[in-house]
């Protein structure tokens, strides 16, 4: 079967957030981008898939402006035998990116959809979800684990207070939690190689789907700083100051 | 127009997380229907009609969502928004209600607004983004607006003398899509992470789960609960589930120690509207002594169970 894994470009990880001055959005010019970590634990997961003989072909697929063509270079170079860009602006809402998709799935029919389970900018933690419903697929969000037999997944799911298995007909849609797997590095010959991979771009409009935002960006705000307190020297320091001072204990 | 509130229960036990998500569903100002799907929902919805803000109970307990899962109960709530007035759909913002109101919000064709700290108004809503880092304030122009809301943000609400109606649903969706193989529970004595006044956490300068237990004692001495920076998780010193931040749990306690965690901001994200907070780390430079109330820089391996020994 065929696996098709969505990625995204985001600010990365370690980079400091700064909110622009007139509230409209985040600072994103100029800054480090890389692809959403949670998207690379859903590359790796469609590599081992294939490596265990379950997938046929990986197709990586981004939806964003013509630069997200570099994060699919990137999944190219793990190891993922071809890419999609749908091209569109950078700010597309989770259901938008779900309709997109969907309209890739259609025309793929893969057996696996694999993402991550958000994106650690927008943190909505929807696309995958939202996209199964398109489908009418099982669903099985935060996976940490998965095992395809025969014509089910069973999907290891992290739940508030532990771990929950479940058994998804296939096609299913996936997202990945932290703890599926140690992403793999690209090595420099398989870079290069990536270069030749096929990487085919579809223009959103052509696609059909009403992409129209449904939120309006009122405000983007920072929350309030937290600055530091004080020092202390001692526990016993410490334990005087959360009794009387603070009154926490 | 009513609000239409999912209860979050596991092994017939309510999830306290539903009551504060309540508190948010009745400050939209419409009547407030729960849904109790699954085993037990009998029982639960009992116990969710005792408290204020509810106007009725809606009680689904067809064997299809006996294992609540996803694709059957979010059928049920699409159905039950297609057929009633519902103006909104809420859910706590835990694994359940993420898992759940998205999908729901893509089968009504609307957006779905993920994490809600505060509620302008019933169009306009607030949720942090970018870990915490920033805050946007959106406008949703759909006709329903599927919410998931972030608990430490509103109050748990309160029992009521008055109990509300409950009314028992004939409706079942069997999907077919998924089945429950198993679950793996950790069981614990100790509070709820979300639920705790004192949170204590430890980060990879614990060493070892085994050095967790130094935490445990602290925390029986305090009625505290016990978490954990995801370097401590991935290390393997202790479980997924006690993870605080980005993408573990969010919380906000009276007070929070920090022991051995350097304050990245995937942890800060899921702590830093906690009242009061402590950290214990033998870096000065540690990031987290720039959030901390209270700040000690020392060996946790003295320190901690020297805190023990101060509080006892």
């Amino acid at each position: 079967m065929k696996v098709m894994v969505a990625v995204k470009r985001v600010l990365d990880a370690n980079v400091k957030v700064r909110v622009k001055t007139d509230e409209s959005d985040v600072e994103l010019s100029n800054m480090k981008m890389s692809i959403n970590p949670f998207c690379e634990i859903a590359v790796e997961a469609a590599l081992q898939l294939k490596e265990r003989g379950q997938a046929s072909e990986i197709i990586a697929v981004s939806v964003g402006l013509d630069v997200c063509q570099e994060q699919l270079r990137t999944a190219l170079a793990m190891g993922a035998d071809r890419a999609v860009l749908i091209k569109s602006g950078s700010d597309l809402e989770p259901l938008a990116i779900a309709k997109l998709l969907n309209e890739v799935v259609k025309r793929e029919g893969p057996g696996i959809v694999l993402l991550g389970k958000q994106s650690i900018d927008g943190d909505n933690n929807q696309t995958g979800q939202m996209l199964s419903a398109l489908m009418g697929s099982s669903q099985g969000a935060f996976a940490s684990d998965i095992q395809v037999v025969g014509e089910w997944v069973n999907v290891a799911r992290e739940v508030d207070g532990g771990m929950e298995t479940r058994s998804l007909r296939l096609p299913a849609v996936i997202t990945a939690d932290l703890r599926l797997n140690e992403p793999r590095y690209a090595s420099l010959p398989n870079i290069m190689k990536a270069k030749k991979k096929p990487l085919e771009v579809i223009d959103a409009h052509e696609l059909g789907v009403d992409i129209t935002a449904r939120l309006k960006v009122i405000k983007v705000t920072a929350p309030q700083e937290r600055t530091a307190g004080v020092r202390v020297s001692s526990v016993d320091e410490l334990v005087q100051k959360l009794k009387n001072e603070a009154g926490v204990i | 127009m009513a609000v239409l509130l999912i209860a979050e229960h596991h092994d017939g036990v309510l999830k306290l997380a539903t009551l504060n998500a309540l508190t948010a569903a009745a400050s939209l100002g419409s009547s407030v229907e729960v849904l109790v799907a699954g085993k037990h929902a009998v029982h639960i919805a009992a116990e969710m009609a005792s408290y204020t803000g509810v106007n009725q109970v809606l009680i689904a307990d067809a064997p299809s969502y006996s294992d609540q899962g996803v694709e059957n109960v979010a059928a049920l709530v699409t159905e039950l928004v297609t057929t009633s007035a519902y103006s909104h759909v809420l859910a706590a913002s835990t694994a359940y209600g993420k898992n759940l109101l998205p999908r729901v919000a893509a089968l009504l064709d609307v957006a779905q607004i993920s994490d809600v700290v505060e509620i302008i108004s019933v169009s306009r809503f607030v949720r942090p983004f970018y870990a915490g880092n920033a805050l946007a304030t959106v406008e949703s122009a759909d006709p329903v607006k599927v919410l998931t809301v972030r608990t430490t943000a509103f109050a748990p609400a309160e029992k009521s003398t008055v109990s509300a109606a409950v009314k028992a649903l004939t409706l079942s969706h069997e999907t077919g899509l998924s089945t429950f193989v198993n679950a793996d529970f950790s069981v614990s004595e100790r509070i709820e992470l979300t639920s705790a006044k004192i949170i204590i956490a430890g980060g990879r300068g614990m060493g070892s789960g085994a050095n967790f237990g130094l935490l445990e004692k602290v925390a029986d001495t305090l009625g505290a609960a016990v978490g954990a920076s995801r370097a401590a998780v991935d290390a393997g010193f202790v479980s997924n589930d006690m993870q605080v931040g980005q993408t573990g749990k969010i919380v906000a306690p009276q007070l929070y120690i920090a022991v051995g965690i350097s304050g990245a901001i995937q942890h800060l994200a899921g702590m830093k509207d906690s009242k009061v907070i402590v950290a214990i780390n033998n870096d000065e430079d540690a990031p987290i002594f720039r959030i901390a109330d209270y700040g000690l820089v020392a060996d946790l391996f003295e320190t901690v169970p020297a805190l023990e020994a101060a509080l006892s």
